[in-house]
C-alpha cells in the first residue's frame, strides 16, 4: 500500500498541576505519513512541541502492538478512535483524511481521575481483580495439566473472555462509566473452567461489590462497551456475570 | 573476585534435587520477618512476587507501568515449551535440554538448562490450575505445535496470545496476594539505583513517575526481573518503556554483566517503513509452521508476488535446510534473510524484506483453519501494513527481539552482589548465544515459580542480615546522586531531543553491531557511541521539570544508560573473536556461511566488571564444561 502525507489539526486535552481544570489546545500536525500509527503521529507532534519549547503531550502507551492495554484516549468522541476492534496504538493514519480536525481527550470516568493530559488513573481495574479475579492456588504441585479434559467449546469461550486487555475503553465508552464488561469478562473466563468453579460464588459477589465501591456505574444495556472494545468482547459476558451473581446471591 | 557458578555436584539429572535438599530453609513462622523487593511484574517478576508471598515473605513489587499486567511478557505470541511428550513424538526432558543447549550454540551451562527442561513440565500444570485457557483439541486435552530448532511438537499455546494468558495467570496470583496484604504493589515507579549496605543488596531507590519524588525502600534481598535491553537499538519488538537502567545501575554497583553482545534478532517481523517509526512488530515464529519463506530467484525482480510463478521463486530455507526447513532456529533464519536481501533479492518498497507465504497452507487446510491458529496475528499485520495476508504474502524482516545477555548469575540466580538476584530475561543464563522460540516464557516462569522460592530461602537462612531501614545514609547518598543527574539533564537545554539521540544510537548499533559484525565495524561503533555520548551531555534538550510526570525526563535517563551500555555491548563483541549463535562475526564462518565457533578459546561466559564511566571494564571468564553433550558444529540441514 503506498503511503501519502496528510495535514491535520489536533485539539488535545492539556491538564497538569499548573492547569488542574484542563482545556483543549490546538496544534497543527503536518506532513503526517498515512503509514504512521496514531501514537507515532503524536510522537512527531511531541518532537515539534519540544523543539518549540512547549511541553510535550503526556500519554500512556507501552507495547504499541495492541496487547498491553496501557494506551487509550477518546478520539473524536470514540474510545480508541473510530476503527472497530482497534487499540489506539494500532489505529493508523490511513483512516484519516487530509484537512481533518481530530479531538483527543483522556478517558472520562469518575473512577478514572486524570493524572496529566491524556493520562488517566485506571488502577481501579486492578482492585476489581484483587477482589476475586483469580483461582486460589499456590505454586507447588498441581495435578497433571491433562488430568481434567475441558470441552473445546468451553475452553474457547473462556479464552475469548480472557482476551480482555484491561484498557478501560468499556468504562470510557459507557454513559454510566460502568466496568461491567471488564468484570464480566473475568468472571466468565473463570466460571467457564472447571478449575474456577469452586470459588465462582464468592468471586461473583466480591467482584461486583468491589466494582460498586470503586465508583463505577451500572449497566443500562447501551452496549457502547461492546462497540468500542478493541478485543471484541461481547456483552454476553455481562449476561453471564449477572447469572453468576444471581445464582450466588440466592444460594 | 573469582566467578563461582555454584553448580551442584552429581549426575546432571540429580543436581537440582540434591541442591534443593542441601539448601537451608527458613522456618514458616520466620518468613514474615523478611522483606523482599521484586522489581518488575512480567512473567518472572509476577510469578516470583506471588510465590514468595504465598510462602509467607513480605514482598514489595515495583513496576514502571500503571498496572503490573502491562509488563512486556504480555506481548509474547507463539507459545511455551514443555517436555510433556503429550504428542508421543519422541520428546523428553533430555531432548528439550539437548535442543536448548544446541540451539544456544553451546554457550549455556548444562546444569541450568537441564533444570529448566525439568521444570518445564511443572509450569504447564501450574498454569492450567490457575485457569490459563490454553488451546485444546476436541477431546478436551491440551494441543501442541512446533517451533524453530525442534523436530517435536512441544509448544503449548493460547492462539497468538500465549504471553498474555500466562502473564494474566501470574498477575491473578499476584493480585490475590496483594488483596491479602502479603504483596504491596508500587506501580509507576522506576528503579534508579541499587543500595548496598555492608556489601549486600539491601534496597532500591525509585522515582515515582507521577510526582517525580525519589523513594527509598529497604529489604533483606532484592530480586530484579526487569527484562532485556533490546531497546538499545531504538527499533525493536520490545515495549517502549523496556530499558536497561535497572540492570545497568546494578552493574555499576558491582553486579557483573554477562555476555552483553548476545542479542537475538528475530527473523519474522514487519519491516521498517519510515524514520518516524517507533517500534517493530513481531509476527510469531509459530507462523513458520505453515508459512513458507521465499524470495524471487532473480536479483532485482520487482514484480508483485502473484506475478512471480512457482519456477521464479526460491524457497531458500527449504532448499538449504531440508530437515528443518522453515523451522530453523532464529539466528539462522535471520542471517539467511539478510543474505538474500544483500543479493538484491529483497522484496517490497525498501528491498529489505522477504515473503512469508500462506497460500499453500490455505489451499491445503482452508482459510478457516489458518484463521483459527493465527487469526489475531493476521489481523495485526493487516492493521499495520494495510495488506491482507490471506490474499498476498506477508513481508517480513529480522528485528531486534530478545537479549540472551544479562546480569551474570550463579546456579542460585544470585548476581555477584550478595542478596541481589536476577530472573528471566534480565539474567544471562540458560539460552547461550541464541534462544529457541517459546523458551523465554518457560525460563521466566521457571525462575519465578520454582527456582527463586528455594534459592532465596537458602540465602536468607544462611546470611547474617542486621536491620537496615530506608533512613540509612547509603540511601541518602544514592538519592543525592540521582538528583544531581536529573538536574543536570534538565539544565543542559540543548538542541536535540532525547528521541533523536536514541535514534542515532540505534542506527549505530544496528549497522555496526547487528546481524553481522566484524572488527572494523565494531571499532567504528565504539568511537561513534563515545562521540554521541559526549554530545548528549552537551546538547540534549529535556523539557519540563523534575517534580512532575515527565516522560522526556524518564527517557533521558534510559537513553543515557543505553549509550554507556552500548559501549559495553560493542566491547564484548570485539573480545569474542569467534561466531556463535546470534553473535556473527563475518571473519569466523564456515564454508556454508554458518557461525564458526572457537571452542578452544571461547567456550566461556564473558562477565564484565564496572570500573568507572571512562575506564575499561574488567573482563572475567567463566569456563563452560560440557560433560553430557558433545560440542559439535550445529547443523539443521
Amino acid at each position: 500500500m503506498s503511503s501519502q502525507t496528510i495535514n491535520l489539526t489536533l485539539k488535545v486535552w492539556r491538564q497538569n498541576k499548573n492547569n488542574p481544570r484542563g482545556a483543549l489546545e490546538t496544534y497543527p500536525a503536518n506532513n503526517i505519513s498515512t503509514d504512521m500509527s496514531f501514537l507515532e503521529m503524536l510522537d512527531v507532534v511531541n518532537e515539534e512541541l519540544t523543539a518549540e519549547g512547549v511541553e510535550p503531550i503526556a500519554f500512556d502507551h507501552d507495547c504499541r502492538e495492541g496487547i498491553c492495554g496501557m494506551c487509550g484516549a477518546v478520539v473524536n468522541g470514540r474510545a480508541h478512535g473510530h476503527m472497530p476492534e482497534t487499540t489506539l496504538c494500532q489505529l493508523h493514519m490511513r483512516h484519516f483524511n487530509d484537512g481533518d480536525t481530530i479531538v483527543i481527550e483522556p478517558w472520562r470516568a469518575r473512577a478514572f481521575p486524570v493524572v496529566k493530559d491524556l493520562v488517566a488513573d485506571s488502577s481501579g481495574l486492578d482492585k476489581i481483580i484483587q477482589a476475586g479475579g483469580y483461582i486460589s492456588i499456590n505454586a507447588g504441585g498441581p495435578q497433571d495439566g491433562n488430568a481434567i479434559p475441558i470441552a473445546r467449546d468451553n475452553a474457547e469461550k473462556a479464552f475469548n473472555a480472557a482476551t480482555c486487555i484491561g484498557c478501560g475503553a468499556c468504562v470510557a465508552a459507557c454513559p454510566n462509566a460502568s466496568a461491567m464488561l471488564f468484570t464480566g469478562a473475568k468472571i466468565s473466563h473463570l466460571a467457564l473452567l472447571p478449575q474456577g468453579k469452586p470459588e465462582a460464588k464468592n468471586r461473583a459477589l466480591a467482584m461486583v461489590r468491589a466494582m460498586d465501591e470503586l465508583g463505577f456505574g451500572n449497566c443500562s444495556n447501551e452496549a457502547e462497551c461492546e462497540a468500542e472494545c478493541p478485543k471484541g468482547i461481547s456483552i454476553r459476558e455481562i449476561a453471564r456475570m449477572n447469572r453468576e451473581f444471581i445464582k450466588a446471591a440466592f444460594s | 573476585m573469582t566467578l563461582e557458578s555454584k553448580i551442584p555436584a552429581g549426575p546432571l539429572h540429580e543436581k537440582w534435587d540434591r541442591h534443593r535438599f542441601d539448601l537451608k530453609l527458613v522456618n514458616p513462622a520466620n518468613r514474615k520477618k523478611f522483606e523482599i523487593i521484586v522489581v518488575g511484574t512480567g512473567l518472572a517478576g509476577a510469578s516470583a512476587a506471588a510465590t514468595l508471598a504465598e510462602l509467607g515473605y513480605n514482598v514489595k513489587n515495583f513496576c514502571i507501568q500503571d498496572s503490573p499486567r502491562r509488563a512486556h511478557s504480555i506481548a509474547a505470541q507463539g507459545g511455551i515449551n514443555a517436555a510433556k511428550n503429550y504428542a508421543n513424538d519422541g520428546d523428553s526432558i533430555w531432548r528439550l535440554f539437548y535442543d536448548t543447549v544446541k540451539g544456544g550454540d553451546f554457550r549455556a551451562r548444562e546444569a541450568n538448562v537441564y533444570r529448566l527442561a525439568q521444570l518445564s513440565v511443572n509450569i504447564i500444570d501450574q498454569c492450567v490450575a490457575q485457569g490459563v485457557p490454553f488451546a485444546r483439541e476436541y477431546g478436551g486435552l491440551l494441543d501442541n505445535r512446533s517451533f524453530g530448532g525442534a523436530q517435536v511438537s512441544r509448544t503449548f499455546y493460547a492462539k497468538g496470545q500465549t504471553g498474555q494468558q500466562l502473564l494474566l495467570g501470574a498477575y491473578s496470583s499476584l493480585m490475590r496476594q496483594a488483596a491479602n496484604g502479603r504483596v504491596t504493589i508500587f506501580p509507576r515507579r522506576e528503579m534508579l539505583d541499587l543500595v548496598k549496605v555492608d556489601g549486600r543488596a539491601r534496597g532500591i531507590v525509585v522515582r515515582n513517575l507521577v510526582t517525580g519524588e525519589l523513594e527509598s525502600h529497604s529489604a533483606h534481598a532484592v530480586v530484579l526481573a526487569t527484562g532485556g535491553y533490546g531497546n538499545a537499538y531504538f527499533l525493536s519488538t520490545n515495549a517502549m518503556s523496556s530499558n536497561v537502567t535497572a540492570a545497568y545501575r546494578c552493574y555499576k554497583k558491582g553486579a557483573y554483566f554477562g555476555n552483553p553482545c548476545f542479542t537475538q534478532i528475530h527473523p519474522t517481523c514487519i519491516p521498517v517503513h519510515g524514520t518516524y517509526q517507533s517500534k517493530l512488530t513481531l509476527m510469531s515464529e509459530s507462523l513458520r509452521n505453515d508459512g513458507r519463506v521465499w524470495v524471487p530467484k532473480e536479483p532485482g525482480d520487482k514484480r508483485p508476488p502473484e506475478q512471480i510463478p512457482e519456477s521464479g521463486r526460491d524457497y531458500y530455507l527449504e532448499r538449504k535446510y531440508p530437515s528443518f526447513g522453515n523451522l530453523v532456529p532464529r539466528d539462522v533464519a535471520s542471517r539467511n534473510a539478510k543474505e538474500q536481501c544483500d543479493k538484491d533479492k529483497g522484496v517490497g518498497e525498501t528491498g529489505l524484506a522477504v515473503y512469508l507465504d500462506f497460500a499453500d497452507a490455505i489451499a491445503r487446510d482452508g482459510r478457516e483453519a489458518i484463521a483459527d491458529k493465527y487469526g489475531n496475528l493476521f489481523e495485526m499485520y493487516e492493521k499495520i501494513t494495510g495488506e491482507d495476508p490471506y490474499v498476498t504474502p506477508m513481508r517480513i524482516y529480522p528485528a531486534v527481539h530478545y537479549t540472551m545477555g544479562g546480569l551474570w548469575v550463579d546456579y542460585n540466580l544470585m548476581t555477584t552482589v550478595d542478596g541481589l538476584f536476577a530472573l528471566g530475561e534480565a539474567n544471562f543464563s540458560d539460552h547461550g548465544a541464541n534462544r529457541l522460540g517459546a523458551s523465554a516464557l518457560m525460563q521466566g516462569l521457571a525462575d519465578g515459580y520454582f527456582i527463586i522460592p528455594y534459592t532465596l530461602g537458602g540465602y536468607l537462612a544462611g546470611a547474617s542480615l542486621p536491620e537496615v531501614d530506608a533512613s540509612a545514609t547509603e540511601f541518602r547518598e544514592s538519592e543525592e546522586r540521582i538528583r544531581e543527574q536529573v538536574d543536570r539533564m534538565l539544565s543542559i537545554d540543548g538542541r536535540r531531543t532525547v528521541t533523536d539521540f536514541h535514534k542515532s544510537l540505534g542506527r549505530i548499533l544496528w549497522d555496526e553491531c547487528g546481524i553481522a559484525r566484524d572488527e572494523q565495524t565494531l571499532e567504528k561503533a565504539r568511537a561513534d557511541i563515545a562521540e554521541l555520548r559526549a554530545e548528549f551531555w552537551q546538547n540534549v534538550k529535556v523539557p519540563g521539570d523534575a517534580a512532575d510526570l515527565n516522560q522526556a525526563l524518564e527517557n533521558a535517563g534510559r537513553v543515557a544508560d543505553f549509550m554507556e551500555f552500548g559501549e559495553l555491548m560493542v566491547k564484548d563483541a570485539i573480545e569474542r573473536k569467534e561466531s556463535c549463535g546470534c553473535h556473527f562475526n563475518t571473519a569466523y564462518q564456515t564454508a556454508d556461511h554458518e557461525a564458526l565457533r572457537d571452542d578452544e578459546n571461547f567456550c566461556h561466559v564473558s562477565a564484565w566488571e564496572y570500573t568507572g564511566p571512562d575506564t575499561d571494564p574488567i573482563h572475567h571468564r567463566e569456563p563452560l564444561y560440557f560433560e553430557n553433550v558433545e560440542l559439535t558444529q550445529r547443523s539443521y540441514k
